[in-house]
């Protein structure tokens, strides 16, 4: 009996039993289903995080206050206050430093803008010049503050694209916005950092001279966070160390362990990352291998019922000349082509959860070929797998004792 | 008869051992059938006929002694054999038709060909030649629920005679058939028997058994008064 009849008889044997056959295929289907949108999501959660650590501009290295690591993007906020801006100075100073090409000192704090009847409360920057080249970004009308706005403690602001909108400005550039019931002048708006509704905090801040910052705001000059920019990527561990060491001697510490300072930079960021989605993936597969066993047990339950049940067709099949390879070939065909079914029908729902979870929700899913591929495999190993004891009992029954059956 | 038999049991004995006895259901049976005959075995039930007919079937092997089909000595094949000599030599018809119910009448009278690795097309023709000559032409796509008893045992027997068998074995083909359909089917094996074939007929109604030449009477799993050449 060829491979195409076996496979033929298969599906006819399926199709014979159509709610029983959905019904079985119906726990792998859930499964498959379930593996695609989990690693769908958790694949779109990571690849959005990692848009979020290379917005914060290229080849980076972001001092912090304090031994704290938290706080990716607001820098340790709210923990020691051990940075100043004279530790910014000293850094950009190109004979301790040669490999950090861009310095950018950060003293920020949430702040009310108020412009006209409007109220928007979002985090104000005090930063120097080089901000806008360290995090990388560019102006999308006016201009950034420059070194005679940072040196008079000008009272201009530059806004992002989010806040500009927030505060219904639509012409922002020369409007006064008030912040802290002082009076600032727009000076520019940013170029919105990216698409990607992960990034939209770096679009939702204003940027003020760090010299105007400390006097009005803040009223300390303890920074929030500085963030280095290393001349190349190559350069990145020579900038890292250039820096501690400079830190160190500035804040008079020997023992590098003592550090009252944190030096975190994208990569470290981006491993760490890996740690937890190496987790959630580990998490993920536990899951998806239990749905799948699960639908593995039952498709084993109902090929030995349809074993028993089919006695009497066994024994004739026998009677006419069906060997126990092709009886076992015949109900193994059948295991498989159940486990197959469900992993197909399951992929695709799955494919069309991750089209409708973007549309429906916020979060992003990737698609991700590779689970497809390899949910339907191992739904068709399964199939295999738990079938195989039912062929078998299939292929060892006597024809005699199965044509008397009754 | 100067030809070697069709089939030859020499001292075939089998035992199964169920229970602290051993039953012994053939005890020593030696028979010869040649080409073209048309045997009939009788016998109450319990007798062992029925054993005898699963060994005569390779559907089961002896416990002990020999058994030739067609000059070979099938009493120790293994399972996978077997069913090739099933295939290829023997046609069965059951009392209770045993046609798959969820295939067609043509589809039913096809299965021991795909076994036998004929292609699909010429599985059809045959099948549909074979339903002919039974006179069941215009039902070949019926299933069999949708058919008579009588035409069910004779798509039994289409499909019994479509590997061209060396021995067409019916065990009690009228049991499930009131006496019209009976005389049928009992009609069509004496026309099969006229043209050749060698038939082998259980039953334990006397009346049925008379249409054949000759008749094996079992009794306690040997044959009993037995007719001209058995033994």
């Amino acid at each position: 009996m060829s491979w195409l009849e076996t496979v033929r008889s298969g599906l006819e044997a399926i199709a014979g039993h159509r709610l029983r056959s959905a019904l079985t295929a119906l726990g792998i289907l859930i499964g498959v289903a379930a593996v695609i949108v989990t690693v769908g999501i958790g694949e779109g959660a990571s690849s959005s995080v990692s848009a979020a650590i290379s917005s914060l501009g290229t080849n980076l290295l972001i001092v912090s206050p304090g031994s704290t690591t938290t706080g990716l993007v607001r820098g340790g906020f709210g923990t020691a206050s051990t940075l100043t801006y004279a530790d910014a100075v000293a850094l950009a100073n190109k004979k301790d430093c040669p490999d950090i090409s861009g310095v950018a000192p950060q003293l920020q704090r949430a702040e009310t803008l108020v412009a006209g009847s409007q109220n928007w409360t979002t985090t104000v920057i005090g930063s120097t010049t080089q901000w806008l080249s360290v995090r990388d970004r560019t102006m999308a009308q006016g201009s950034f503050f420059d070194e005679a706005d940072v040196k008079q403690d000008a009272n201009v602001i530059v806004l992002g694209e989010t806040t500009a909108q927030y505060l219904g400005l639509f012409d922002p550039v020369g409007q006064t916005v008030d912040v802290g019931n002082l009076p600032f002048t727009v000076i520019g708006v940013l170029t919105s950092a990216g698409s990607s509704s992960s990034s939209s905090n770096e679009d939702d801040l204003a940027v003020v001279p760090i010299t105007t910052a400390e006097e009005l705001l803040s009223g300390s000059s303890s920074l929030t966070s500085i963030y280095l920019q290393a001349a190349s990527q190559s350069v990145m561990g020579a900038a890292y160390y250039e820096a501690t060491d400079d830190l160190l001697e500035l804040h008079g510490i020997t023992d590098p362990a003592n550090a009252d300072f944190t030096i975190t930079t994208q990569s470290s960021l981006l491993s760490t990352k890996t740690q937890v989605d190496n987790t959630l993936a580990f998490v993920l597969t536990g899951i998806a291998a239990i749905s799948l066993l699960v639908g593995g047990i039952g498709v084993m339950n109902i090929m030995l019922v349809s074993v028993t049940e089919r006695v009497k067709e066994i024994g004739l099949r026998k009677a006419v000349g069906a060997t126990p390879n092709v009886i076992l070939r015949q109900f193994l065909v059948e295991a498989t082509a159940l486990g197959l079914i469900g992993g197909i029908v399951g992929a695709g729902l799955g494919l069309i959860a991750d089209v409708l979870i973007p549309a429906l929700s916020s979060s992003q899913v990737a698609i991700s070929p590779t689970a497809i591929v390899l949910a339907v495999g191992v739904s068709m190993l399964i199939g295999i797998g738990f079938g195989a004891y039912p062929a078998y009992r299939a292929a060892r029954l006597a024809p005699i004792e199965a044509l008397r059956s009754e | 008869m100067s030809q070697a038999p069709l089939i030859r049991f020499d001292k075939v004995w089998k035992t199964y051992q169920t229970g602290a006895e051993p039953v012994h259901a053939l005890q020593g049976v030696s028979i010869s059938v040649y080409e073209g005959e048309y045997i009939s075995i009788v016998g109450p039930s319990g007798s062992g006929k029925s054993t005898f007919m699963h060994i005569l079937g390779c559907l089961d092997v002896p416990t002990s002694g020999q058994y030739y089909l067609a000059g070979t000595d099938v009493s120790h094949m293994d399972e996978h054999r077997l069913a090739e000599v099933r295939n290829r030599r023997i046609g069965f018809v059951f009392q209770q038709f045993h046609l798959l119910p969820r295939l067609s009448a043509w589809r039913n009278v096809e299965l021991p060909l795909i076994y036998a690795g004929v292609d699909r097309k010429t599985r059809k023709l045959k099948a549909l030649e074979a339903l002919e000559s039974v006179g069941l032409a215009d039902r070949v796509g019926h299933l069999p629920n949708q058919l008579s008893g009588g035409q069910q045992q004779r798509v039994a027997v289409a499909r019994a005679l479509i590997t061209e068998p060396d021995v067409l074995l019916a065990d009690e083909p009228t049991g499930n058939l009131d006496s019209r359909s009976s005389q049928d089917v009992m009609q069509m094996l004496a026309s099969l028997h006229a043209a050749g074939r060698t038939i082998v007929l259980i039953t334990h109604e006397m009346d049925v058994a008379t249409a054949a030449e000759r008749i094996m009477r079992f009794r306690d799993g040997q044959f009993v008064a037995a007719g001209a050449d058995a033994g």
